[in-house]
């Protein structure tokens, strides 16, 4: 008789995949602009400028795009960097435990770091 | 535990194939995804600083180093997309009647959806 666990992976699973869809729908343009395109000098004079940014991120909707785009999108990368360690070689127990310490705690950090700016910021 | 099958495999694996090679280009994506989110949650507490610690912030982003940083990470970011588009047929088949959809219609419409956002955004910055 076959015994079947209900797993949690599901639970996971779903943020796994937003994050996937974010990361790649979202972050390659938010690079570009804040990465290259404004550090470049190559956006208008002030395009973002503290008044600008502010407005957007105080902004209800602009906290619920921010959360909804910053937290599936660090949480998938948190994930799959301990996978891709594990595959480049961290096989031991105690390695694996550091790998997902670290890279877990890493995205613990930055999303209560990410809800209390948001919350603070009015 | 100690007597379960452990394969043994060199540390250089994914240098052995192009295929494996591929895959550990997209994997390490997933660096660049998970530290440039934490630097715009970063940018947030600067923005909530004020005026002068926003400016900092983006006077920050304007050294060398982080510009590199932002290259590399948007190119590999960009593999993460492509092949993420690629894959989502096959991850999350679309069921019509008693057919999936094929490939082809969930690939382009992700493609257009991205291009929209993309430009919308960029529009935005700089219009707006």
């Amino acid at each position: 008789m076959t015994h079947y666990h209900k797993s949690s992976k599901p639970l996971v699973w779903l943020p796994f995949a937003a994050g996937g869809v974010t990361s790649a729908m979202v972050l390659p343009v938010l690079m570009l602009i804040t990465g290259i395109l404004s550090p470049l000098g190559l956006l208008p004079d002030g395009a973002l400028s503290y008044e600008r940014v502010h407005a957007v991120v105080a902004h209800p909707l602009g906290k619920l795009v921010l959360l909804g785009v910053l937290l599936p999108s660090l949480w998938h990368g948190a994930h799959r960097f301990r996978c891709t360690l594990q595959d480049l070689g961290v096989s031991s127990h105690g390695g694996r435990q550091m790998v997902m310490l670290g890279c877990y705690g890493f995205g613990f950090l930055f999303t209560i770091l990410a809800i209390a700016a948001l919350a603070a910021i009015w | 535990m100690s007597q379960s099958y452990k394969p043994v495999f060199p540390k250089t694996w994914w240098l052995q194939s192009a295929f494996y090679t591929r895959y550990m280009i997209r994997e390490a994506s997933s660096f660049f995804v998970a530290t440039y989110s934490a630097l715009l949650i970063i940018g947030l507490w600067r923005l909530n600083d004020g005026p002068q610690a926003w400016d900092g912030f983006l006077h920050a982003l304007q050294s060398p180093f982080a510009v590199l940083y932002h290259l590399l990470a948007l190119l590999f970011t960009l593999y993460h997309t492509v092949t993420w588009f690629a894959v989502t047929p096959r991850t999350m088949p679309v069921l019509v009647g008693d057919d999936f959809l094929p490939a082809a219609p969930i690939v382009i419409a992700q493609y257009v959806a991205w291009v929209v956002l993309s430009l919308g955004m960029i529009a935005v910055t700089v219009w707006l």
